[in-house]
């Protein structure tokens, strides 16, 4: 925390404090994107990028930000240029906020509050209405539909969501991020397994299920990716978009998946906790741990993008509305049965 | 309900089950050709790129005539009874100089007809496929090994020694003449056969 900075100026101190995670979120994005068109390759039978910088090209994300920084910076002539030229920093800054309540290790996290939970699902709501903010400004079609389909996605998943998150707390009793993490310590599960919430309760695993169904609707990730849906809408908000202002987009969206990965990692699979109890724990193995559980949830995310066609906006409506929803509140009262009961 | 749930149980085999199959790519090896560094085999009898094996090659011409599109060009000299051209690895005796011998790629429509009726077998497809020019004309491939002097000198010498044939000829026709005379003269004999269609030339020449 930031009082353990010790005597250094506190301006300083709360700069180094928050750019932690906006390194994190910028190498990794990095690494996700090129990482992201090598699994795709892989699973089509190809290679993927793979001749800038030599090892596998692994330059190529670097190369495309050049390429990226020296684009021209198009405004359409009839869009609202003040709400178009801030719609992708808004939304990048929506889920690099939400990175703030998140704990790293059992040593950083960058705001120890106790509404951790209510204030990262607040914040990436935001998210959607700058995806709303980028459609309209545009002036164009393609991009008012997508901000609208996004909108529509909002009130689909949000319900969803939010319900699963009950389910968690509805066990841990806090809404703090880190009790939440810091209970779900120790391996004394059937003697071995670790206190990860998700062995913990049965009704835990289908919880998890809904959940990740639902942070693959929340970050727009492909059975769900109607707002930029490139094959009906073009690429949706973005189709205006060029530039560095298209990778703020990029940029976003990937904070935005290793954003709820990570926060499906400290809700059902121990944040930081070392899955081997005490071996290899400690708070720098606490930011390995937590960051390689974020990065396999994000790989399935890949994974599924390469694996399964979009669904259309009404089955995605159908599926949250009709089905996530009532399986949801069932399952929620199962886990608090189960929890008065053992 | 029923049927909710057993729609929802295929939807998530399905799902699984085609999670199982990409997965299974991940780890396969990619089918990839890194192209311009390693290149695949051309199948036996890909028609890439013709060439011609001048040593064995004797001037008849058979190629040329076969070709649908006439995008080859050849040109022959008689060598002259001095040189000795040699034999092809097939065993024919070489009688011309093969002063031009053209291929136009660009014309070519690869139906690999010219390579069948060559008697020894001198013409034929090589897989090599990477020969795009930026001119056209540089797709005219000369495969005759001569160098211009020599063509001039191979030429000169066939028409000296053609001619010089020419004037054996004559002399050899003139002397057929005379012994023939020299025989009418000794065995005197009437010709009015011959003589006959000798006055009516001169009769229509004149």
């Amino acid at each position: 925390m930031i009082e353990s900075y010790g005597n250094i100026n506190p301006v300083l101190a709360v700069l180094i404090h928050a750019l932690i995670p906006l390194t994190i979120i910028l190498v990794y994005a990095l690494v996700a994107i090129w990482g992201e068109r090598k699994v795709a390759g892989f699973i089509q039978d190809r290679l993927g990028p793979h001749r800038v910088g030599g090892w596998h090209g692994w330059a190529q994300s670097i190369a495309d930000l050049l390429k990226l920084i020296q684009k021209e910076d198009i405004v359409p002539k009839d869009a609202s240029r003040f709400l178009f030229k801030f719609a992708p920093f808004m939304m990048f800054a929506a889920s690099y906020a939400a990175f703030a309540v998140l704990p790293f290790s059992s040593w950083y996290i960058g705001s120890m509050i106790d509404i951790g939970v209510f204030y990262l699902i607040a914040i990436t709501s935001v998210l959607t209405l700058s995806v709303i903010m980028a459609g309209w400004a545009s002036n164009n079609k393609w991009s008012l539909l997508g901000g609208m389909r996004s909108a529509a996605q909002l009130v689909s998943y949000e319900v969803p969501t939010i319900a699963t998150v009950l389910t968690v707390i509805v066990v841990s009793g806090s809404l703090n991020l880190m009790t939440v993490t810091e209970m779900q310590s120790g391996n004394d599960i059937l003697g071995f397994l670790p206190n990860w919430f998700i062995f913990q309760n049965p009704f835990l695993i289908i919880a998890f299920g809904i959940f990740f169904i639902s942070i693959l609707v929340e970050s727009h990730r492909v059975p769900f990716d109607l707002p930029e849906s490139e094959s009906e809408l073009v690429a949706g908000y973005q189709t205006e978009y060029s530039g560095m202002r298209w990778a703020m987009f990029m940029l976003a969206e990937y904070a935005d998946m290793l954003l709820l990965s990570l926060l499906g990692v400290t809700l059902f699979f121990g944040g930081w906790n070392s899955p081997f109890g005490s071996f290899m724990s400690g708070p720098a193995w606490g930011f390995f741990w937590f960051l390689l559980k974020g990065f396999m949830l994000v790989f399935v995310m890949m994974w599924i993008r390469w694996t399964l066609p979009r669904y259309r906006v009404d089955q995605l409506m159908h599926i949250c509305w009709g089905i996530l929803i009532p399986a949801t509140f069932v399952n929620l009262i199962l886990v608090a049965l189960w929890e008065v009961v053992f | 309900m029923t049927t909710v749930i057993r729609e929802g149980w295929t939807t998530f085999k399905s799902i699984f089950t085609g999670m199982g199959v990409t997965i299974r790519h991940f780890f396969k090896p990619a089918v990839t050709e890194l192209y311009p560094e390693e290149k695949v085999e051309l199948p036996k009898g890909a028609r890439a790129k013709l060439y011609v094996n001048i040593d064995d090659c004797i001037g008849c011409n058979l190629c040329a005539r076969a070709c649908p599109v006439n995008c080859i060009d050849i040109e022959t000299v008689m060598a002259t009874s001095d040189v000795d051209l040699g034999k092809t690895s097939t065993g024919n005796p070489k009688r011309f100089w093969l002063t031009q011998f053209d291929i136009d790629m660009a014309k070519c429509m690869y139906c690999d007809l010219c390579t069948f009726p060559c008697p020894t077998d001198c013409i034929y497809m090589v897989p090599e496929y990477e020969y795009s020019e930026f001119d056209r004309t540089n797709l005219v491939y000369h495969f005759s090994d001569l160098t211009p002097e020599k063509v001039d000198e191979v030429k000169e010498k066939a028409e000296k020694e053609a001619e010089e044939k020419k004037k054996e000829r004559e002399r050899k026709m003139k002397e057929k003449k005379a012994k023939a005379k020299d025989k009418a003269k000794s065995k005197p004999k009437p010709k009015p056969k011959p003589k006959q269609p000798d006055n009516k030339k001169d009769d229509e020449e004149s």
